[in-house]
């Protein structure tokens, strides 16, 4: 098959190469042969290969994937495809994009547990069938992969939109019984960089690799910022 | 502004499409019902002229109305143009109050 891959930086242009297919051949194995057999300064990502990582998310003819579960039979049109580093990042070459600043937002969303127990404490218990921990469930599988963040046309149009990965993060957090700080998080996702800019395209949704659905966790941030609206805490 | 404003003018235009949802409903049916066997001008204003039920309907249809589209410009302005700032604010604000004097003159022009 012929693979278009993008070279360069965010001004480069596609290279095609000649790839020969396999059975149960993934993007990735593709890409890997590229840079280990055809041209070995192609840059790219990727650790684990089982997806787990979060790393090797590309743009796939178009659509944002993770590489290594995706096989090529799926992906595939008339023996070619085209990969192009995520969108709505930098790019730092080839198929590398400058991540730090979607992790930034995670931060920025207060993404971090805040506990009141010590280790000399014991274990909190958080019934299984509880709401909270039912929704919590939902959306903690998420392995920083940035596809949702790429799939979303709303980072696209404000670049200081938070985006699916962190308003989820932060919905979870919001959601666990454990954590002290759901005032502060919920300023923090708040407003016009945050979960009331969504338009519920639920493109974060449709392409999500672990299938969760941020879309629902920033309807749910909206819920909870609402009501301390009207109760006057926000 | 800040993110507790942000926030409440969210809630706001969703309240506000809430009450557009049903007045949009409403007046398209009574639209659609009057005008079947064709309607003049005057007979528009007999069944308007007066009536109370239609100007308290009709208020709340331009309030939402006022309510609703300036926020919304807000984020279209915002994210297609990537206008935002004071001078977006003040151009909104003029368009609220454009839309209220319009919309509130429409009414009384067909109850007085």
């Amino acid at each position: 098959m012929q693979v278009r891959v993008w070279r360069g930086k965010a001004d480069g242009a596609f290279q095609a190469f000649e790839v020969p297919r396999h059975a149960s051949q993934t993007v990735l194995d593709a890409v890997t042969h590229i840079q280990r057999v055809l041209d070995p300064t192609l840059a790219y990502r990727f650790a684990c290969r089982v997806g787990m990582c979060g790393s090797c998310a590309m743009t796939v003819n178009g659509v944002p994937r993770w590489t290594c579960r995706t096989h090529v039979d799926k992906v595939v049109k008339n023996d070619r495809m085209e990969l192009a580093p995520l969108r709505n990042l930098p790019v730092i070459r080839d198929l590398v994009t400058d991540m730090s600043g979607f992790f930034d937002k995670w931060a920025k969303a207060k993404g971090r547990f805040s506990g009141s127990r010590t280790r000399n404490d014991d274990f909190q218990k958080i019934e299984p069938d509880s709401s909270g921990r039912i929704a919590v469930d939902a959306g903690i599988e998420c392995i920083g992969c940035a596809v949702c963040y790429s799939a979303c046309d709303v980072v696209a149009a404000r670049p200081d939109y938070l985006g699916p990965a962190a308003l989820n993060r932060a919905w979870t957090l919001v959601q666990d019984e454990r954590d002290t700080r759901t005032l502060e998080r919920l300023r923090a996702v708040a407003g016009d960089a945050g979960c009331h800019s969504c338009h519920t395209h639920m493109s974060c949704t449709e392409r999500c690799p672990k299938g969760i659905s941020p879309t629902a966790g920033i309807a749910g941030l909206k819920r909870k910022v609402s009501l301390a609206l009207l109760r006057n805490t926000l | 502004m800040n993110v507790k404003a942000q926030a409440v003018l969210w809630v706001a235009q969703r309240a506000s499409a809430a009450v557009l949802a049903l007045c949009v409903t409403v007046h398209l049916a009574t639209m659609v019902y009057a005008i079947r066997g064709g309607l003049s001008a005057a007979e528009i204003l007999s069944r308007t002229r007066g009536s109370v039920g239609w100007l308290v309907f009709y208020t709340v249809f331009v309030l939402a109305v006022t309510v609703h589209a300036p926020i919304g410009l807000r984020a279209v302005l915002e994210e297609w143009f990537g206008w935002r700032g004071t001078a977006r604010d003040v151009l909104l604000v003029g368009l609220t109050l454009l839309l209220a004097v319009l919309g509130m003159r429409a009414v009384l022009g067909v109850f007085l």
